[in-house]
């Protein structure tokens, strides 16, 4: 009998399941090692980076959903349980403190939203990019790691172009996390109201919070507060106002 | 029960993917149109009147806490199944694209704030 053959066999007719394991073990890894930082790189952005350097390994159009043992990554990472778990985030947002945010919250998000459009739009079309679709992705990714590939999907951008936007979330998420604490004095965030700002203007909720909280903890909820809006309203704006305001400019 | 809130979640998914297919072909583009966005509006108005109304109980929010924790492995997953391999090429658009995003986020927080004052 072939025990590791019939192990590779379990594994393949039970895709889903494996990729549960797997990923449950890529998290483990990856919160761990955050965890030396102490607070200052939050582990679901390492997670997200061992993520991408797994699909680099799988080598393929589909990552590491390429080889065959690991197909069942493909269907948890696919569209359809990403937007679901995306919507479910939505959970818990408090109508009450929606309208606490007030203008000022509400101002930050438009112009979070504009600056992270302005950015990746720029710099994609800097290196060669053309096509609204390609460049408007890419600023959604720069939004955040997830309105990147919604809009993506959504506008039907190849995955390369996809793999680019969340590499920018990333890249985005980890620069928040890093340098909010030594920004945060000269930029005057010590109190709610501009840890409200904060929160919206950059977006990234797992940034802001380990940002934040290097800062002073107690202002954590006022910059998630607003934080947490972001994504959903760049998943709203992204594939519909930005992507005609990107086809308008470059056609 | 559990079930309702996951149907609960499952109904403003698809309502809201319904939406932004709607919009997009009468937009005339073959997109999405902000169909996730919808949803989540659905999902905060629903599950705040079902909260407020009594009949979103405890058990029932667990079905849509669950897969709010399970969104960042399923981003991990998302992730490894990109095509990065042939991103590597345009990996210096990613790290210009993050750190101009924000740079500009950040010298707009004294400009926003200042005005928060007043």
């Amino acid at each position: 009998m072939n025990f590791g053959a019939m192990f590779g066999k379990v594994l393949m007719s039970n895709g889903l399941i494996t990729a549960f394991v797997i990923i449950a073990i890529t998290n483990l890894i990856a919160y761990k090692l955050a965890g030396l930082s102490k607070g200052r790189i939050h582990g679901s952005a390492v997670a997200i980076l061992f993520g991408l350097v797994l699909a680099y390994i799988g080598g393929g159009s589909k990552g590491i959903a390429t080889i065959p043992l690991f197909a069942g990554i493909g269907m948890m990472g696919g569209a359809m349980f990403r937007d679901f778990a995306i919507v479910s985030t939505a959970f818990g947002a408090d109508l009450r403190e929606i309208k606490k945010v007030g203008i000022v919250g509400v101002l930050s998000l438009v112009f979070g939203l504009i600056t992270s459009w302005i950015a990746g739009v720029v710099v994609a079309f800097a290196l060669g990019y053309r096509s609204s679709v390609d460049l408007v992705t890419i600023g959604a990714g720069v939004a955040t790691f997830v309105v990147g590939p919604v809009t993506g999907a959504a506008l039907g951008a190849s995955s390369e172009v996809i793999a680019i936007s969340i590499a920018a979330g990333v890249v985005k998420s980890l620069a928040v996390m890093i340098f909010t604490p030594f920004v945060a004095k000269p930029l005057g965030i010590n109190n709610p109201q501009s840890a409200m700002v904060f929160g919206g203007l950059a977006g990234t909720t797992s940034g802001t919070a380990a940002g934040m909280a290097a800062v002073d903890p107690k202002l954590v909820p006022y910059a998630a507060m607003t934080a947490t809006f972001y994504t959903g309203s760049g998943c709203l704006t992204f594939p519909s106002i930005f992507y005609f305001l990107t086809r308008a400019i470059f056609g | 029960m559990v079930i309702y809130g996951v149907g609960l979640l499952a109904f403003c998914y698809l309502t809201g993917m319904y939406i932004g297919d709607v919009l997009g072909a009468l937009l005339g583009v073959k997109a999405n149109i902000g169909g996730v966005g919808f949803a989540m509006l659905f999902l905060i108005l629903l599950s705040n009147k079902g909260i407020d109304a009594g009949w979103l109980d405890k058990k029932s929010q667990e079905g849509i806490a669950f897969w709010a924790a399970m969104y960042i492995p399923i981003v991990v997953a998302m992730s490894s199944i990109q095509n990065v391999a042939a991103a590597v090429s345009g990996g210096i658009v990613a790290f210009l694209g993050g750190l101009l995003g924000s740079a500009l986020a950040f010298l707009l927080i004294p400009v926003l704030s200042s005005f928060a004052k007043k």
